[in-house]
């Protein structure tokens, strides 16, 4: 009885909690399907602030999913080669640029965009291209698929099974390929996503980089929220919610496949 | 019981040696520098306490680690000690198993043969082969976390002796699993030594397994072989008192300025009046097939209490005054 009680408040005090995060969200997606946010639900929904913001912003949002995509194959073809080095040569060094390299993630964001734009804005059509966007995304989320790949080393003893591989006279190229990617699958599909979804969301470091001809999804939004109606930016954020909203559950999908590979 | 050995060549093993391995890491040198000489067809096991050098030794044997400069490894007296473990052509089975959770048990039986560009056709035969040999037919298509201990070990053998190796590296195969399952095993493990005639390797910390398997142990402590020699010669002519504590129990009496030297299976427990020594049993402890007793001997300088071992049924109550003789040593 005394237990029930006790479950009951903490219940209680749970969906109170859930409803302070969950409301503003609920409320946003429903601005931008009214059809007046100020009326109310009562002047009826519509898809036309949707459309709107399609027909305005695609060009951000399809900036936005390439830069993702592009910013996942930069972290794929640097982070398991560099997870692979950290994990096979374990010293000083290696263990001091495993932390440099996390740097860009404790650092603020605006700083490490100052930097890239003090250093590199003037190189001739870098500036204005979305490359230079990409290498921002690319320092911020590298750690992410780095720090995954390596843990899922760590938990299959990895280097068990390639002296295993090595013993069967397997080469560099046939392990690797055969045995040390396949099995840090799970983690790269972890870093994977993670990498995706903070790199569609990145807006700190994103704001200081953009020009006017590479505006990202989510420095639109914060465009839209500033200079258009409240059912636009509503509206806009619907959109940037669907693209996320599957990521988020691919991640936590990949994580409970890793987890139950490891036990 | 049979053996389902297929047509292995016999003796095709290589004959090992080793000439001055010496290991260190840093200033602390892990491994004194090692001769020994391992017979083609020969099952040598490495004994000794974790730290000793045992691993250390099997590695460099197996290409995984490199001796230091001026040591140097021989197979059938060719130098290999350049030669990375890919291409030794040895076979090994770790502690860990080291089977790769991405493929299913006959992918990983086929893996040493399809890296070495077997057809397809010949790989999966030589895997069915191997698999009936470790008597696991059936599990060819399971995956590996559907696995005992016990039939990943199999697995894991059956994985090494595929491409036909012509060394078997054994790293304490044994140590991850239960007692009973352990015994199981380890007849297997001898049955295929000896039936396929390969040179084996053997590391394990467990002196009865030593026993069992070897044609020769080399006890080792702290990096250098304390004594190497048969079973036999290492339980019954030890060479010093780490070997004769390490492969079982070693009593020392000293009456009379004389020095006996015996293991427990050597004690009689006769008539005090007809005795060799006169003690009282200061502990007993009931182990089913037989009892074991500490006893103190009436004047005997050593303060250590000898162990014996008598029958269960008739064994000495704790605190009783009894005789014992050695028996005539061998």
């Amino acid at each position: 009885m005394k237990r029930s009680i006790h479950f009951r408040w903490l219940l209680v005090f749970t969906l109170c909690v859930s409803m302070f995060l969950v409301l503003p969200v609920v409320m946003s997606i429903m601005a931008g399907l009214t059809k007046n946010y100020f009326v109310g639900l009562s002047s009826g929904l519509t898809l036309d602030w949707v459309i709107k913001v399609w027909s305005e912003y695609h060009r951000s949002i399809v900036l936005s999913v390439g830069i993702a995509l592009a910013c996942l194959m930069c972290t794929l073809l640097l982070g398991i080669p560099a997870a692979y080095v950290l994990f096979k040569r374990s010293n000083a060094w290696t263990r001091t640029a495993e932390e440099l390299l996390m740097m860009p993630v404790a650092l603020p964001g605006i700083a490490t965009a100052l930097a890239l734009i003090t250093m590199y804005g003037a190189v001739g059509e870098f500036r204005s291209h979305w490359s230079f966007i990409l290498v921002g995304h690319v320092l911020f989320t590298l750690p992410f698929m780095v720090r995954s790949v390596l843990a899922v080393m760590h938990s299959i003893e990895l280097n068990i099974l390639e002296e295993g591989a090595r013993s069967l006279g397997a080469s560099f190229r046939q392990r690797f390929f055969q045995v040390v990617l396949p099995n840090c699958a799970p983690g790269i599909l972890a870093g994977s996503l993670m990498v995706l979804t903070l790199s569609m969301g990145e807006f700190n470091m994103t704001l200081l980089l953009h020009t006017p001809f590479t505006q990202t999804l989510p420095v639109g939004l914060a465009d839209a929220y500033a200079s258009l109606r409240i059912e636009v930016a509503s509206a806009y954020t619907v959109i940037f919610f669907f693209i996320l909203i599957p990521l988020l559950v691919a991640m936590q999908a990949s994580k409970r496949l890793t987890q139950s590979k490891t036990n | 019981m049979p053996t389902n050995a297929p047509n292995e060549s016999r003796n095709s093993g290589a004959h090992i040696s080793l000439r001055q391995c010496s290991k260190s890491y840093r200033a602390n040198r892990v491994l004194q520098p090692l001769d020994l000489d391992i017979r083609a067809g020969e099952t040598l096991v490495l004994l000794g306490p974790s730290g000793c050098g045992k691993t250390t030794t099997l590695r460099i044997i197996a290409g995984l680690d490199t001796p230091d400069a001026g040591g140097a490894v021989l197979f059938d007296g060719q130098n290999v000690t350049a030669v990375p473990i890919e291409r030794r052509n040895v076979g090994m089975v770790f502690q860990s198993y080291a089977l790769f959770p991405n493929m299913n048990v006959g992918d990983n039986v086929k893996y040493g043969l399809r890296v070495r560009g077997y057809a397809p056709a010949e790989a999966h035969s030589r895997a069915q082969q191997m698999l009936a040999m470790m008597r696991i037919e059936e599990l060819a298509s399971r995956r590996i976390d559907q696995l005992s201990g016990g039939q990943r070990q199999r697995v894991a053998l059956a994985r090494a002796l595929a491409p036909q190796p012509r060394v078997l590296l054994l790293d304490e195969p044994l140590a991850a699993l239960d007692a009973r399952l352990r015994d199981t095993l380890r007849v297997e493990i001898d049955r295929l030594l000896r039936s396929l005639g390969i040179t084996a390797i053997y590391v394990t910390h467990d002196q009865s397994e030593a026993m069992a398997l070897g044609d020769r142990i080399a006890v080792m402590e702290k990096g250098v072989v304390a004594q190497i020699g048969t079973p036999e010669d290492i339980y019954f002519r030890p060479s010093n008192a780490f070997v004769s504590d390490f492969v079982g129990t070693m009593n020392t009496i000293l009456h009379n300025g004389a020095r006996y030297l015996f293991r427990p299976e050597d004690i009689e427990l006769v008539d005090r009046s007809s005795a060799q020594f006169s003690g009282t049993v200061v502990q007993r402890q009931f182990l089913g097939d037989h009892v074991q007793l500490a006893i103190a001997i009436d004047g005997n300088q050593e303060q250590r209490p000898v162990t014996a071992r008598a029958d269960s049924r008739t064994a000495p109550p704790l605190n009783a005054s009894v005789g014992l003789t050695l028996r005539p040593s061998h």
